[in-house]
């Protein structure tokens, strides 16, 4: 029962599939199997967030999930917000606002923001800084995405 | 790290995982929504010969009214819980103690069986099940038994259910309409592990007070339900002077450890200031 199985699941709308123990993480089976580096492994157990993706189009940890257990989900990832060559615009927004500086919590920082302006489409800069508290950031002192993100509320709405 | 190898095992029924668990003989770990128990993989902390994950039985996961109660599967995500009309209504205490549980992806996993199976004293949702005096369904291979929380809590992580059993559900008594409810906590940064947590529900007729539901978060190895402390409020009433003497008392009441986190003494020192904001809170929700 700890032999490889097969998972197959949807990720940014193409259907993947891959073999692999079941002790695989889910975040090392993005990477690794399907070659989609964007997200990235931080802390490997839920605490920085880096490693963050929408699964079922709710963001959830990919480092403190199993591969296996992502068997016919539908996942987004940070390969998945742009569109026809555009930036989504939460990018153009940290982009903007200066909300990243190594980038390296950013794909969880956006896939963090972009879930969490779909539960508050209209937030307050409390619930904004609540909000982005479940990703840790080394570098912007967090001003910089705060900004970001009241940045991109509106445009989100609108569009 | 990357967590050992174990067999894993994805059942469809609650009775299917009961017989792995029954294989296993005490070696399987319970998977549910896994935000603590893969990080103790990922940290080698536990090494379990199989993981039997929850996650595929539809049936485990639910809300629903029942004889003024609210009763959820175990397997209801924390977020379904925040989101939830029904809770909102009936358990608005629960709605508002679920903000502070993690982070808003932690909960889109996080389960309410698991968090109280799990038995972390400074989580939130047990402070809750032990405040309004709830109740835990475990179920194993000779059949049922429901559980108060003073009956289900042991330890530090630790509880009454057997190595063959799984909780299966948590009821939980609906607030009295009308009723305030505050659940206060301290902690270093939003999202982490309560220093402390109190759980409060005042029930105000006219000026006495007809019920007081206090129970605590990270103030000793399981929450603790400050009954001496609800007793004053519902002999004495609901005036500052009474919620200051219901504060003392609730420091008195709890025996804390001192950690990397606090100290045990600052830990009793903020059951008394906690316990006060959270009644004075509360009473503020009180319909006239």
């Amino acid at each position: 029962m700890n032999e490889p199985v097969t998972v197959r699941l949807k990720v940014n709308g193409v259907q993947h599939e891959g073999r692999c123990e079941p002790r695989k993480l889910l975040v090392d089976f993005l990477r690794e199997d399907l070659g989609l580096t964007g997200t990235h492994v931080g802390c490997e157990h839920g605490i920085c967030g880096a490693c963050t993706i929408l699964f079922n189009g709710e963001a959830a940890r990919s480092c403190i999930m199993l591969a296996v257990q992502a068997e016919g989900a539908e996942l987004r990832t940070i390969e998945g917000l742009m569109e026809n060559g555009k930036l989504h615009p939460l990018q153009e927004a940290f982009h903007e606002h200066h909300g990243l500086q190594c980038g390296f919590c950013t794909p969880g920082m956006l896939m963090t923001a972009l879930d969490f302006l779909r539960v508050k489409p209209e937030p307050t800069e409390a619930e904004i800084r609540e909000g982005i508290s479940a990703v840790l950031c080394r570098c912007t002192g967090y001003q910089g995405i705060i900004n970001a993100v009241k940045a991109a509320a509106p445009v989100m709405r609108g569009s | 790290m990357k967590p050992p190898k174990f067999d894993y095992h994805a059942p469809k029924t609650v009775d299917e995982a009961l017989a792995l668990l029954t294989r296993y003989d005490g070696e399987a770990k319970i998977l549910a929504g896994g935000q603590s128990l893969m990080p103790l993989l990922n940290f080698r902390l536990s090494r379990p010969a199989a993981l039997v994950d929850l996650n595929r039985i539809p049936t485990l996961a639910y809300i629903k009214e029942v004889d003024g109660s609210v009763r959820f599967g175990a397997m209801t995500r924390q977020r379904a819980i925040e989101f939830s009309p029904v809770v909102a209504k009936r358990l608005p205490l629960l709605t508002e103690a679920t903000r502070w549980v993690g982070h808003l992806p932690i909960r889109t996993r996080g389960t309410i069986g698991g968090s109280i199976a799990h038995a972390d004293p400074s989580a939130e949702y047990p402070a809750v099940l032990t405040a309004l005096d709830g109740e835990v369904v475990a179920r194993g291979p000779k059949g049922e038994r429901v559980l108060k929380p003073r009956d289900f809590f042991q330890t530090y992580l630790t509880t009454n259910l057997a190595a063959d059993e799984i909780l299966t559900e948590v009821r939980l008594p609906a607030t009295p309409a009308g009723a305030g409810f505050a659940f206060e906590e301290f902690s270093r940064r939003h999202g982490d592990f309560a220093i402390i947590g109190i759980a409060a529900v005042i029930v105000r007729e006219g000026s006495r007070c007809t019920m007081a539901r206090l129970a605590t978060a990270g103030a000793g190895p399981i929450p603790v339900r400050l009954r001496a402390a609800e007793e004053i409020l519902e002999r004495e009433g609901l005036g500052d002077e009474a919620i200051a003497r219901a504060a003392a008392k609730a420091q008195e009441l709890v025996q804390p450890d001192g950690d990397i986190h606090a100290s045990a003494d600052y830990r009793r020192h903020l059951t008394g200031v906690l316990t006060g904001r959270a009644v004075k809170r509360a009473l503020t929700k009180v319909a006239r």
